[in-house]
């Protein structure tokens, strides 16, 4: 589920390194200060946000990232778009279980970055892509 | 790419990350370490993590590599450092960082691997001429 309206400019980022999975990290905690999120949300988005930008990467074969800061009338938040034109996700409901994993990690990127995120809502297509967008608000 | 440096304080290797790293960094500071740890043939590695804001599943990955790592090569690993909203993080993520040792600061963890090193080594002298001839 996706509520609250964008406001202001979104701010992109390519995904086509390992170096790039370092810049969304850096770009994602500027706009999570800005927003005012508490020091362990900050912490929480930008974990999740370094899974998700890894995935990209790594299982998607690059993509791009688009960030956003949300209005929903009584909060602000950030809102991360994470897209790829990669072979998308067989699976779902698989690929969101602990500890799953066909690329060799631990299998905690997917499900454990929505364990960290307010509104976690992923769009994926086999052969197409896979789009992530994910949210987190102020308290 | 970035490389983060490894210092050597008397029988224990120090790690200190101060930079954000990317995936290609932290695999370059695993094989870096176990080859410090055979060429000094330390007993201990402490790894600050005092300025991390975030530890990520590949980054905890790393941390029980090293610790498994340097265990096979007969030296002890503790992570010190760790930051409250990491420590939060992380459990939520489902990270259970298996086998890392862990103290509040680079001091403790000091401690801690001298504690574990004479352990060890009690261990090895546990013979009656060896405990009079310390006494």
């Amino acid at each position: 589920m996706i509520t609250g309206v964008d406001v202001g400019q979104p701010q992109t980022q390519a995904i086509r390194s390992d170096e790039d999975v370092v810049r969304v990290r850096q770009l994602v905690r500027t706009v999570a200060v800005a927003v005012r999120l508490s020091l362990v949300d900050q912490t929480k988005l930008v974990t999740a946000a370094s899974e998700l930008a890894r995935n990209t990467l790594v299982y998607g074969g690059g993509g791009s990232v688009e960030v956003n800061t949300v209005d929903n009338g009584l909060r602000r938040g950030v809102r991360i778009v994470f897209a790829d034109s990669g072979p998308g996700i067989v699976d779902l409901d698989l690929a969101l279980t602990d500890g799953y994993t066909t690329g060799g990690g631990l299998g905690l990127g997917l499900s454990g970055a929505r364990r960290l995120v307010d509104e976690f809502d992923i769009w994926t297509a086999v052969g197409e892509g896979t789009r992530i967008t994910v949210t987190k608000w102020s308290r | 790419m970035e490389r983060v440096p490894i210092l050597k304080i008397g029988d224990i290797l120090l790690v200190s990350i101060q930079v954000d790293m990317s995936d290609q960094t932290a695999l370059q500071l695993q094989e870096d370490l176990a080859e410090r740890i055979v060429a000094t043939g330390c007993h201990g590695v402490i790894i600050d993590i005092t300025a991390l804001d975030i530890v990520d599943s590949f980054v905890g990955r790393m941390l029980s590599t090293i610790a498994s790592i340097s265990k096979v090569l007969d030296a002890e690993t503790v992570v010190v450092g760790m930051r409250p909203a990491v420590a939060i993080t992380l459990v939520e993520l489902g990270l259970s960082l298996n086998g890392i040792r862990t103290a509040l600061n680079v001091e403790r963890g000091m401690e801690l691997i001298a504690a574990a090193h004479a352990d060890e080594h009690e261990e090895l002298d546990d013979e009656p001429d060896a405990e009079t001839a310390s006494s």
